[in-house]
């Protein structure tokens, strides 16, 4: 060939070559072509409370636990159960015992083995009282043996229902009977923490040099209100499939502050300030996320005696929620695509089908004239009643559209009281309220998480709601294979009876930068692990 | 002056115990505590954590116990939030980034408030003191917390030039944003109450005899004019101060420094019990010992004045 189209050649070949050498390298299993630098910087609202994950409180601070401490299972990017530390696990005849078997190849960030022993130390120190742990209920939730005692300090921590048989084999016996244990395991707060690094260091174990962790990255650097870093801790045992280096958390307090800075290029993931999911929707369709989320908006009623007595009769609770045109609420004043809700678990929850109840299948003309129906037949005019919310635009809002709502369609005269968190917690809680707004999550993605709330002796029924028949339900739920029956039951009993309005189920709303791959957006748990992040080249 | 210094000091002892004393017992008085939470611990349960943290003894207990704690060892306590920190590792972090900037900016309010106030009036009625009047209605109209994001839009966004929070160990790019978001209504209240001072003094008869004795007007205003002319000023900074450290919680919270003052707010929210005191305590110590520092400031400006 002729020398011009040699020297082409050759310089073709060259800067291919060339290129190949300098690129970051593609996604193993998609193919993608990686961007070089792998950090992923996200928005914190606050300082989280702890990096122990015994003592965290928040959700945020779970985040932390996920990415650098590992449990027995963890979940996929659906919420389904994968090997963690656990590869399998067996279970007894009546599902009380439950024998985990631990892979051999899981390692704390020191060198040391990860052994049964670690999750029966962390285990008892969740439950132990001098751990003082928020969390520490969780360990009734699980069901282990002697949790009550144990909690209560009426007995010693060896007595909890978790025994290491061997360095791999943990075996959990549980007070009753529940086919659901294992969903459990993914909860922070049964993740294992190392003892030697616990009882070396105290409170400070958890400082960067100090902290020993099981998961894909450990702590680098914190300081506190403003960022924290953690790093690739390459003694993981799944460490070969982590792409993403390094993960910075920015604390700020601000939404706003934040979304400008999002933009400005400084995060790769932010969260949507309130009523702004439609504007930004339409400027950046691809960042902004809306995904449904395993949590319920409603207003409880108060059914002691401290309450307003003419909420005592169900006609009046029914009319309350009939006369609630939900749509207004999801669609004009949240708009960032929750979903109405006429029953109280949500239908992303696994396993849960939401029970058809009539009124919801009604016409909001329909149910407003049956509103209407039952306060004249429950012979209530002009009745005046106080909804309880604490501190935010959002309730507030809802608050006031819901007062207009019952004012125009049943002369109900709304007071609306407005406290600061703790505040509202505690006035909530010793039931000096009429009707209030509450939000609950599910602790664990099985729908009793959400109607336990109905037992009359749960803690966090404020409402102080009592039904046997609800009550023996849920215990019967408890050791059933599939309970869907009497959880529909319950949702329609709770429709009938009307103790709470339903008002609309979560969605979680976020802007995510589209660099950024491997986000579970199926998960309702909102259960991200970072290490399954990874950035494509731009 | 050793007098009034000595004086002073006495007196801040009791009043730091008064002030003790009443945020124990406001602090206390407020529903809900550190562990009130919307998954609400079993009774039993509640009791063993405040056994753990002291919450259940007497607060008469409680409050010897704090002061105690703290003339003995310097102890401030534990944060009952933030479980992996004490109180001394919060403020050992926070106190030299709130000094730094507040600093700073109190600094900055002064210097360009005087300048521009004794400008205004020298030059009263030209282009300057318009100038001078209107920045100064404009800025105090700006509160910081509407500053603060403006900044971060114009620096940040339009112009990439700054970064949009945080403190990293005290670069000076990561310092000039808040500086500016906290001074600017102080400089502004500063320059419009020097220059109506400087007003006022300048008709003053003994500047009229300076100036028939044929001095320099510079001479005129920098040696016999800016000292009476000050006072007011001084007077004012004390509040200044105090304003700045409040005003601070909100720099916090904009810009992310990680400074003290956030703590001040998030720690009633929060029932934070040690860190609620603790932020008290400090406030109230520095804004005894500033107004000391202005009182002295005060003698030494104007001779008249005697302690």
């Amino acid at each position: 060939m002729n020398i011009k189209l040699r020297t082409l050649l050759y310089t073709t070949v060259f800067s291919v070559g060339a290129t190949a050498l300098l690129a970051a390298g593609t996604h193993p299993v998609t193919g993608e072509a990686l961007a070089d630098t792998q950090t992923f910087t996200y928005r914190l609202l606050d300082e989280i409370t702890s990096m122990d994950p015994q003592l965290n409180e928040d959700v945020d601070g779970s985040q932390f636990a996920r990415d650098m401490f590992e449990g027995l299972y963890n979940q996929d990017a659906k919420g389904n159960l994968i090997p963690g530390v656990a590869l399998s696990h067996t279970v007894n005849a009546d599902n009380t015992v439950y024998t985990f078997k631990l892979r051999d190849n899981a390692m704390w960030s020191d060198g040391k083995p990860v052994t049964a022993n670690d999750f029966v130390y962390s285990w008892r120190r969740l439950a132990d009282p001098k751990t003082a742990s928020a969390y520490q209920w969780f360990v009734e939730v699980m069901g282990l043996k002697n949790a009550g005692p144990v909690m209560a300090g009426d007995m010693d921590t060896s007595e909890l229902g978790v025994k290491a048989i061997d360095d791999h084999t943990l075996e959990v016996t549980l007070e009753q009977p529940l086919p659901y244990f294992a969903l459990t395991t993914t909860h922070t707060s049964t993740f294992p923490s190392p003892q030697w690094a616990v009882e070396a260091h105290g409170a400070d174990w958890t400082k960067p040099g100090n902290i020993v962790v099981n998961g894909a990255y450990i702590l680098t650097e914190h300081v506190p209100q403003e960022r924290s870093v953690r790093v690739r801790n390459d003694k993981y045992w799944n460490n070969e499939n982590t792409i993403l280096d390094t993960i910075t958390a920015l604390v700020i307090n601000d939404e706003n502050v934040a979304l400008t800075r999002y933009v400005a290029g400084e995060l790769d993931q932010t969260d949507v300030p309130a009523g702004q999911f439609k504007k930004l929707k339409a400027e950046r369709p691809d960042e902004a996320i809306n995904v449904p989320e395993l949590c319920s908006y409603y207003y409880p009623f108060n059914m002691t005696e401290s309450g307003n007595p003419a909420l005592q009769d169900k006609r009046v609770r029914q009319a309350l929620s009939y006369a609630i045109d939900r749509d207004i609420i999801t669609e004009n004043i949240l708009q960032a695509g929750q979903i109405a809700a006429y029953t109280f678990t949500p239908g992303a929850t696994a396993n849960f089908s939401v029970p058809d109840v009539e009124y919801g299948t009604w016409t909001q003309a329909e149910r407003d004239a049956k509103a209407k129906e039952l306060m004249a037949d429950a012979g209530v005019e002009n009745l005046d009643l106080e909804i309880l919310y604490n501190t935010s635009e959002a309730h507030k809002k809802i608050a006031i559209a819901i007062s207009q709502m019952w004012k125009q369609k049943l002369g109900v005269n709304v007071t609306l009281a407005n406290q600061e968190w703790k505040t509202y917690l505690e006035t909530r809680g010793s039931q000096q309220f009429q009707v209030a707004r509450a939000g609950w999550c599910g602790d664990y993605n099985e729908a009793s998480t959400f109607l336990d709330l109905m037992n009359s002796a749960s803690g966090y029924n404020d409402g102080k709601y009592a039904n046997a028949e609800v009550d023996s339900l849920l215990a019967e739920a408890k050791t059933m294979a599939d309970p869907q029956s009497n959880y529909t039951r319950i949702e329609q009993i709770i429709a009938d009876e009307m103790p709470i309005i339903p008002i609309y189920h979560y969605t979680a709303n976020f802007l995510l930068d589209t660099s950024v791959k491997g986000w579970p957006f199926e998960n309702v748990e909102k259960q991200v692990y970072m290490r399954t992040l990874y950035k494509v080249e731009d | 002056m050793f007098n009034l210094i000595l004086r002073r000091t006495l007196v801040a002892i009791p009043t730091l115990l008064i002030l003790i004393v009443v945020t124990f017992l406001l602090m206390h008085s407020a529903p809900g505590g550190p562990f009130t939470s919307e998954k609400p611990l079993p009774p039993e349960v509640l009791a063993r954590v405040e056994a753990k943290y002291g919450l259940d003894q007497p607060l008469p207990l409680q409050m010897w116990n704090y002061v105690v704690g703290i003339v003995t060892e310097f102890d401030f306590g534990p944060s009952f939030r933030y479980k992996d920190r004490t109180v001394n590792e919060i403020f050992a972090q926070g106190l030299p980034i709130t000094l730094t900037y507040g600093t700073l900016s109190f600094v900055l309010s002064v210097v360009v408030g005087v300048f521009l106030g004794v400008w205004a009036a020298i030059r009263q009625n030209t282009w300057i003191d318009y100038l001078t009047v209107a920045f100064s209605m404009l800025a105090q109209v700006l509160p910081n917390f509407v500053m603060g994001p403006i900044l971060i839009l114009i620096f940040t966004l339009w112009l990439g030039w700054l970064p949009g929070g945080g403190w990293n160990g005290g670069q000076w790019q990561y310092i000039v944003l808040p500086v500016i978001a906290l001074s600017t209504s102080f400089m502004a209240s500063i320059a419009r109450l020097m220059r109506s001072s400087m007003l006022e003094v300048l008709q003053s008869n003994f500047i009229r005899t300076a100036r028939a004795k044929g001095m320099p007007e510079s001479t005129v205003i920098l040696r016999h004019a800016l000292k009476p002319a000050m006072l007011p000023v001084i007077t004012y900074l004390g509040p200044v101060f105090v304003y700045m450290i409040t005003g601070s919680f909100i720099i916090d919270a904009i810009f992310s420094t990680g400074g003290l003052g956030y703590y001040f707010i998030n720690a009633a929210f929060n029932r934070d019990y040690a860190v609620m005191m603790g932020v008290t305590l400090l406030l109230g110590g520095l804004t005894i010992f500033f107004n000391l520092v202005v009182d002295l400031i005060y003698g030494w400006v104007d001779p008249q004045i005697r302690y």
